[in-house]
């Protein structure tokens, strides 16, 4: 009788081995986060000074509501934007559609601030347009700072979200579910309202969701943007960083207020989008009808004026970018003097984004292998756990992660404030979710069965995963790489936390040189991001073959 | 080099929920054997155990008397074919085929030629350069049967192989199929839920339902002598009529007696008789019906014929230069009483003789 020894099975221990480190590097950090919170700085016993002195000052809680207030207000104008925009470009022939499709993408995938930074050039006090009106109209334009502002540029910057959601649900259409609607007399705005939108519903909250998380938990934007207008992550962080009267217990207790509500929204939504929840999968997409006349002409000019002002700031900072600068203000004339300080000044924080970056994109790229494989391909209530953990990032803003890991890791045992390593596993644990995202569909997709055959074949498990699971995954996996890499380049929030001089990131670059009022040299890296980005972005088309994605 | 297969007292559960309930049945060697029965009847299961990829709760896998139970797939010496054909979809025709045998570490100068022959016996040698993906649903299947056998396994285990095909190929295969295996003479083990491809395939069938084998035998032994009533309505179309055999062991069918039944014991009491619609003969005598419905299908014409008791019935008959009977008319059906089976009412086992059972002793339950 042959008998084998039972081995220890090497996707257990990877399985302990990611669990442990993310105890480590997630679970730890936000538990010591929270024990700061409840525990009055200098002593050391249990205390709700904190989340009194919150809920009891105005001040405090008038944060909170400007933060509900921006962030309701961009999720629904987003909404108001991305929807019509996805609709009508699949119903209707668009001329240059995909061009739109590009443009509108490349407009959501910088940072935010950026966006906000470019706005206060075109419209702020001194703006180009601004002064135009003032100048030659002799119209005074209501001022963009504040409310406002914010949500303009946040509206600006997320709709690309809801839009490009939608356009996906919409994609999963099947043509004959339109046809019998219409077969059975419900045509028009009818169809669209009783058939067409019910059926994307379920995506659109899940964009809007999305589109609430990054407007509740954006730093950029209205710290440039809003002046007087204080949101939750400018709290959080003038509290944490401002070294009078700041307190960073108390900065801990804001955090975990904002994680609780996020949570709370996330599982709403959740529960929301359950009870709606259905498969869809086209065999045939709807195709898309020719228009004319005014008609035409309406829908069109809709989509092209809504591409060009998402693009325009982006199409500004470049420009500006060649202007020759003096002092705070640009000059008339072209110049690449901008550029010349970038890469001289600056030019070391272009080599620490690409090296951070390139050492995140790594280990995201290990991590999320082995996470989908085990997700998918061996369930259990361990792994889910893992995958559980894997998505926090979701609803832990950015800020507050970077405020965890700085009170978790600023003392001994593992001292790892101000060294790279820091920034390197912030980065990875945030932008895992879309690498892990992307290959666990890929993996799906592919049929157990050719795994078994290998096995069957001879081949053990684990030369089977390198030999056969992996190479299927590939695409999948250089996708969602891509996009988490896009997503590093433009990440603050984390970044202006745990940086130090030597690991000042592309994006913190920009941010400070704003702050200090060097716009010249702001535009110059604005620029090299956008170019980065855009690069990063074709070689995703390229890899992926779709004109699709999913942030 | 083919072996016999043996299960033993075999248990498969999903968690409290047992889907093989002591199962045992041997499978002889170089013989092509095939699992049939209707989704969900644990054939698929029952293949999985015996390849590794399925755990065990009970009894024993024996392959060639050697207990496998603990061996791991890629050591049982197996090739299997997946319903989904599971190409790697990364590597061309030739590397598919090779890739078996680069893992048992066949020297790589003699690979080319292995490889080149099966191609040639599964006539894809026109394809070895492509990728599966040019290929159709048939030549993928092809390929798959080749990296299967090109290893020499010991058994050839396929999990509904033609299903996902149309019909033409799936004959056009099936033939291929039995060629091949008949050519290696390797042993087989093959599941399909399509009783037809079974019975052109299979030395033997092993009919299941849920997770019992209900019947083991030739095909010809299981569609004229089912062992149960399951087995009876499962293989082939079977009209189901209550019946009664008195203490003379004479069968009153509808009000028509039948006798001289060859009974496995004597019998009295409450049967159910299974009638297959080409055993109706019309007569002036017999069970009396009206005509619903007919169906002219060329070579035989259907018709539905309504009974007293209100059941309808199917019978096929030779078509005829004749006019076809209308429809309406009052008809009497005689049986071919040497080709009906009986039934047990309560057991559902066939009472009569000639049943042959390959299934191991201590699972019938014959009363």
């Amino acid at each position: 009788m042959r008998q084998l020894k039972r081995r220890p099975d090497i996707w257990s221990t990877i399985t302990t081995t990611l669990l442990g480190l993310y105890f480590l590097f997630l679970i730890y950090p936000l538990i010591s986060m929270l024990s700061s919170s409840f525990q009055k700085t200098g002593t050391d016993s249990f205390s709700l000074y904190y989340f009194a002195r919150f809920f009891g000052k105005k001040y405090y809680l008038s944060s909170l509501l400007n933060s509900f207030k921006v962030t309701l207000a961009v999720t629904f104008i987003s909404i108001l934007i991305g929807v019509p925009l996805a609709y009508l470009s699949t119903i209707y022939r668009i001329k240059g559609s995909t061009s739109v499709q590009v443009l509108i993408l490349i407009s959501s995938v910088s940072p935010p601030f950026i966006g906000a930074y470019s706005w206060i050039l075109l419209l702020g006090r001194n703006g180009t347009i601004t002064n135009f009106f003032k100048n030659f109209l002799h119209i005074q334009i209501p001022d963009i700072y504040g409310f406002s502002g914010i949500v303009l540029v946040l509206s600006l910057q997320l709709f690309p979200l809801i839009y490009m959601y939608c356009l996906g649900a919409m994609h999963n259409i099947d043509r004959s579910l339109l046809e019998a609607a219409e077969s059975m007399g419900c045509t028009g705005i009818k169809k669209m309202f009783t058939v067409t939108l019910p059926l994307i519903l379920p995506t659109l909250l899940a964009g809007a969701l999305l589109v609430f998380m990054r407007a509740l938990s954006d730093f950029g934007t209205p710290m440039l943007i809003g002046e007087g207008y204080r949101t939750i992550p400018v709290l959080i962080f003038t509290e944490f960083i401002s070294e009078v009267g700041g307190d960073s217990g108390f900065a801990a207790a804001i955090s975990v207020i904002v994680v609780v509500i996020a949570t709370l929204i996330f599982f709403l939504q959740k529960l929301v989008s359950e009870k709606l929840s259905f498969t869809m999968n086209a065999m045939q997409t709807i195709e898309s009808k020719k228009t004319h006349g005014v008609k035409s002409l309406v829908i069109h000019f809709f989509i092209y004026v809504v591409t060009a002002i998402a693009l325009l700031p982006r199409i500004y900072v470049i420009y500006t970018s060649f202007l020759g600068t003096k002092g705070q203000s640009f000059t008339n004339e072209f110049s690449l003097g901008s550029y010349y300080t970038a890469f001289g000044k600056l030019g070391r924080s272009i080599n620490a984004t690409l090296f951070l970056g390139l050492c995140s994109i790594a280990i995201i790229v290990i991590v999320a292998v082995l996470i989908s494989y085990l997700t998918v391909r061996k369930p259990s209530k361990v792994t889910a756990t893992l995958d559980t953990f894997s998505m926090f990032p979701f609803i832990v803003p950015g800020s507050v992660l970077g405020i965890a890991m700085l009170s978790a890791f600023s003392k001994q045992p593992l001292m790892l404030g101000g060294t790279s390593l820091i920034l390197i596993i912030a980065f990875s644990i945030r932008r895992l979710p879309y690498t892990i995202r992307s290959s666990s569909a890929t993996l799906r997709q592919i049929s157990p069965s050719v795994e078994e055959a290998s096995i069957s074949l001879g081949a053990t498990s684990f030369k089977t995963f390198f030999v056969i699971t992996l190479p299927m995954m590939a695409s999948g996996i250089i996708a969602g790489a891509i996009l988490s890499w896009i997503n590093i380049l433009s990440e603050l929030s984390t970044s202006i936390i745990l940086y130090t001089n030597r690991t000042k990131t592309m994006s913190v670059a920009i941010y400070t040189e704003i702050i200090r009022g060097n716009y010249g040299v702001a535009a110059a890296l604005s620029s090299l991001l956008t170019v980065f980005t855009i690069v990063s972005l074709i070689i995703f088309f390229k890899v992926s073959g779709s004109k699709e994605i999913s942030m | 080099m083919s072996i016999n297969i043996k299960f033993r007292n075999l248990i498969k559960k999903y968690d409290e929920n047992t889907v093989i309930h002591n199962l045992s049945v041997d499978i002889r060697e170089g013989e092509f054997f095939t699992l049939l029965g209707p989704s969900g009847c644990g054939k698929t299961t029952l293949l999985r155990m015996a390849a590794g990829f399925n755990s065990i709760e009970g009894g024993e896998v024996l392959f060639d008397n050697i207990r496998v139970n603990e061996l791991p797939p890629n050591k049982r010496n197996i090739g299997m074919v997946f319903q989904n054909y599971a190409i790697f979809p990364h590597l061309s025709v030739k590397d598919n085929i090779a890739f078996g045998l680069k893992n048992r570490k066949v020297p790589k100068e003699e690979i080319p030629a292995l490889v080149a022959e099966i191609m040639d016996i599964v006539q894809i040698t026109q394809y070895a350069n492509r990728l599966p993906e040019k290929l159709s649903g048939g030549q993928q299947q092809r390929v798959a049967l080749a990296r299967a056998i090109v290893i020499q396994p010991d058994v050839l285990l396929m999990d509904e192989p033609l299903s996902n095909l149309d019909a033409k190929l799936r004959v056009e295969l099936r033939n291929a199929i039995k060629e091949i295996q008949k050519k290696i003479g390797i042993t087989t083990l093959y599941v399909t839920h399509d009783q037809e491809e079974a019975m052109a395939v299979s030395n033997r069938i092993a009919v299941m339902n849920m997770g019992v084998i209900q019947h083991v035998g030739t095909p010809k032994n299981i569609y004229q002598r089912p062992s149960n009533l399951f087995v009876s309505t499962f293989i082939g179309r079977s009209n189901i009529i209550e019946g009664f055999i008195d203490e003379d062991g004479v069968l009153d069918l509808m009000e028509f007696r039948i006798d001289k039944l060859n009974l496995k014991a004597p019998y009295k009491g409450k049967v159910i008789v299974s009638i297959r619609p080409e055993e109706f003969v019309f007569s002036t005598i017999g069970i009396s019906g009206i005509i619903q419905r007919s169906m002219f299908l060329g070579l035989n014409t259907h018709y539905f014929i309504l009974l007293k008791n209100g059941e309808l019935i199917e019978t096929i008959q030779e078509s005829s230069v004749d006019d076809i009977l209308v429809e309406g008319s009052e008809v009497h059906l005689e049986v071919k009483r040497e080709k009906i089976n009986v039934f047990d009412a309560e057991s559902k086992n066939n009472i009569l003789a000639g049943v042959i059972n390959d299934i191991a002793v201590e699972d019938v339950c014959d009363n």
